[in-house]
């Protein structure tokens, strides 16, 4: 990637755009020896239903029932799933919007599951996040230097040379123009505001970018550029990223693990490469054989899978594993036993009784 | 001919979004306020409303200026001008001259367009504040209830429906009974002023209230907000500089079409007895005076009753015009 695509100017080196403590040159370690930056642990977060003149708690919304994964420092995690599989809400609960109802995020060796919004403000510099929706993640009454200097302006920092010189080499950084400093969000277009948007995710130096379908309102021609750009800023400045998104091809190309969530939980969990090649659970294999392909020679000797029904209610999911009651090899067990997720292989993990492609 | 910018592969094409900006000139964005001040400039019929009460908001202030060379002292009687036995003036048209712009008043011979004049202070000064008064208590119970949910929510809402069932009208006919000539270290014009506008600010929160509860409540969904709350800001923080901004807006057209409104409530308590006592001129007492005398005396009750109807008319106006200048989707 070339560096000069995202900018007038070549990249300011990582520690002058805010002055932080230079971060470490972002390494690369073996697979086996990686460091885990966030863990989360049985997370789940269950919304309450109330009804009624006393509102009383009349059921739960499942939003998310237990996951257990981890973010090793550096690499991308997708999340994908349909919608409404608990994706945003694990977002969410990793940046501490929300708290969860039970199990533990435990970021950088500290338990943030449960700290209250005084303590977590420090922390905050250090998890970040970008947002779906460009059109509203942009405050339309402040101009673009109050919105990517908001961040300075409430942790209390003052970087060298003045918030006004930082943010102008934030925009630098993403790909605008500093003289936009006193333009208002609503004189940009889609991919600019996302732009401005990510210069107010790296204001601060985060270690973890959890990205909500960063790319999903923006035209197909500018989701690439995003994409791009924010491939380009890991490299550059040795981000992490949780990144979530229903878009199988753009999760394919910049991820290098992925979990596929459905309903609240995570059914597989492996490498990029392993999970697109070999998916191990059926509901992964149903979702990229709806993957379009472009090359239409193949087609033939594609198999495309139909999921009959919609996706069971978050309400009232069903027991055990609970994509049984559209799964096409479900036999009795799949609806009493829990199918625990296993490594079935190296760095593949997968919650199934009758996995797909396991090795002999 | 082929353009030469058209060469394929060429340069000019690697950065589709960075917009370049020649020279280096520093770049002024245009604020909605400013665009909204662009749309309104546009709008002449709220143009004309602005100026209406700007010409209003003048004559009240320079009242005794404009009385001192068009008319007489608003309180002094002119008997002179007056039929001993029909007890209304002399003369036609209700004794309009070049002396009495508007005529006299029956039996004392006031000078109604000194009255009408003077009555503009209190008509403005009671409005203004009671709209202030309700924008305040409105504005800030509002956004607490949009902004936290839940049981302040209620609270507040139940509130604001428990002020809108009062029978407002018959507690102020009742409170001015009751309250003396002299309380909280108020008398006279003063007091009375106070206590309208208090009886009117309270009646009239909760219509700003619920309007600015249902603006936070769909602001509080956007992304923005969430933006603020991760980057560590605290509800103080997002309430005054994240939310507030875009609740001006609101705020704005909703107290400029409440101040038509209060004209008249202020209008129809001194219409009632309950408002400003007389000597002092008010138009809804004036109105209240000339309803014995219409049929033979019409311009006693013509000139206080047109004075309110522009003032309402132009408030309305130019309220509905800064509505569609900062929301054209409302149109």
């Amino acid at each position: 990637m070339s560096p000069d695509r995202t900018g007038t100017e070549p990249m300011s080196t990582g520690s002058t755009i805010t002055g932080s403590t230079p971060s470490p040159e972002p390494t690369e370690p073996a697979p086996t020896e990686r460091e885990v930056l966030l863990r989360a642990s049985g997370l789940q977060k269950h919304f309450p239903v109330r009804r009624g003149l006393l509102q009383r708690q009349v059921g739960a919304v499942q939003a998310v029932s237990g996951l257990d994964f981890e973010v090793f420092r550096g690499e991308t995690l997708s999340l994908v799933g349909e919608s409404g599989c608990g994706k945003t809400t694990t977002g969410r609960l990793l940046t501490r919007l929300i708290e969860p109802t039970g199990g533990s995020i435990v970021f950088d060796g500290r338990d943030i599951s449960h700290l209250p919004q005084r303590a977590m403000r420090p922390l905050r510099r250090e998890v970040q996040m970008i947002f779906q929706d460009p059109y509203s993640s942009l405050n339309p009454r402040h101009t673009v230097g109050t919105i990517v200097g908001a961040p300075f302006r409430i942790q209390g920092i003052e970087p060298p040379g003045g918030i006004r010189k930082a943010v102008q080499e934030l925009l630098q950084l993403v790909g605008l123009s500093p003289e936009h400093y006193n333009r208002y969000p609503h004189e940009f277009s889609g991919g600019q505001r996302q732009r401005i948007g990510i210069a107010r995710t790296l204001a601060l130096r985060p270690k973890l970018i959890v990205a909500d379908e960063p790319v999903s309102a923006l035209d197909v021609s500018i989701q690439a550029q995003v994409v791009n750009l924010l491939e380009d800023l890991q490299d550059e400045l040795g981000l992490t990223y949780v990144l979530i998104a229903h878009d199988l091809s753009v999760v394919r190309h910049v991820s290098d693990r992925v979990a596929v969530m459905y309903l609240g939980k995570i059914v597989e969990l492996g490498e990029s490469d392993a999970v697109y090649t070999r998916p191990m659970h059926p509901y992964t294999n149903a979702l990229l054989s709806a993957v379009p392909v472009p090359d239409t020679q193949r087609k033939t000797k594609r198999e495309r899978i139909l999921l009959t029904g919609d996706v069971p209610s978050p309400l009232n999911p069903p027991p055990a594993c609970r994509f049984h009651t559209r799964c096409w090899k479900a036999q009795d067990i799949c609806g009493t036993q829990e199918p625990p997720l296993v490594e079935l292989a190296p760095g593949q993990r997968v919650a199934c009784h009758f996995p797909e492609n396991v090795p002999a | 001919m082929t353009a030469p910018s058209d060469v394929p592969g060429s340069a000019v094409h690697a950065e589709p979004e960075a917009v370049t900006v020649g020279m280096g000139t520093t770049i002024q964005g245009r604020s909605l306020g400013a665009i909204a001040w662009r749309r309104l400039r546009r709008d002449r019929v709220a143009l004309g409303g602005a100026a209406v009460i700007v010409l209003l908001v003048l004559v009240a202030i320079f009242a005794p200026l404009i009385v001192a060379l068009l008319g007489h002292p608003p309180l002094d009687f002119h008997y002179e001008k007056i039929d001993p036995d029909l007890q209304v003036a002399n003369g036609p048209f209700g004794g309009i001259s070049h002396d009495f712009l508007f005529g006299v008043e029956p039996v004392n011979g006031r000078d109604i367009f000194s009255r009408v004049v003077y009555g503009s202070r209190i008509s403005l000064l009671i409005a203004f504040l009671a709209t202030l008064l309700a924008v305040l208590i409105g504005a800030v119970l509002g956004v607490v209830a949009g902004y936290f949910g839940g049981w302040v929510d209620t609270l507040i809402s139940r509130t604001m429906d428990v002020f809108l069932a009062f029978p407002i009208l018959l507690f102020a006919l009742a409170l001015a009974g009751i309250i003396p000539d002299k309380a909280f270290g108020l008398e006279g014009d003063a007091l009375r002023i106070a206590l309208i506008v208090v009886i009117i600010g309270f009646s009239s929160w909760p219509y700003i209230g619920r309007i600015i509860r249902g603006q936070t409540l769909s602001l509080r969904e956007r992304e923005f907000v969430d933006a603020a709350r991760s980057l560590g800001a605290r509800s103080p923080r997002i309430l005054f500089t994240e939310m507030m901004p875009n609740l001006v807006a609101p705020i704005l057209v909703y107290a400029t079409l409440l101040i038509p409104t209060n004209i008249l409530f202020e209008a129809a308590l001194s219409f009632l007895g309950v408002g400003i006592r007389p000597p002092t001129p008010s138009w809804g007492g004036m109105l209240s005076d000339a309803t014995h005398w219409f049929q033979i005396a019409p311009n006693f009750m013509l000139f206080p009753g047109l004075a309110i109807f522009v003032t309402v008319l132009a408030f309305n106006l130019f309220g509905d015009g800064l509505r569609d200048a900062l929301d054209p989707r409302s149109r």
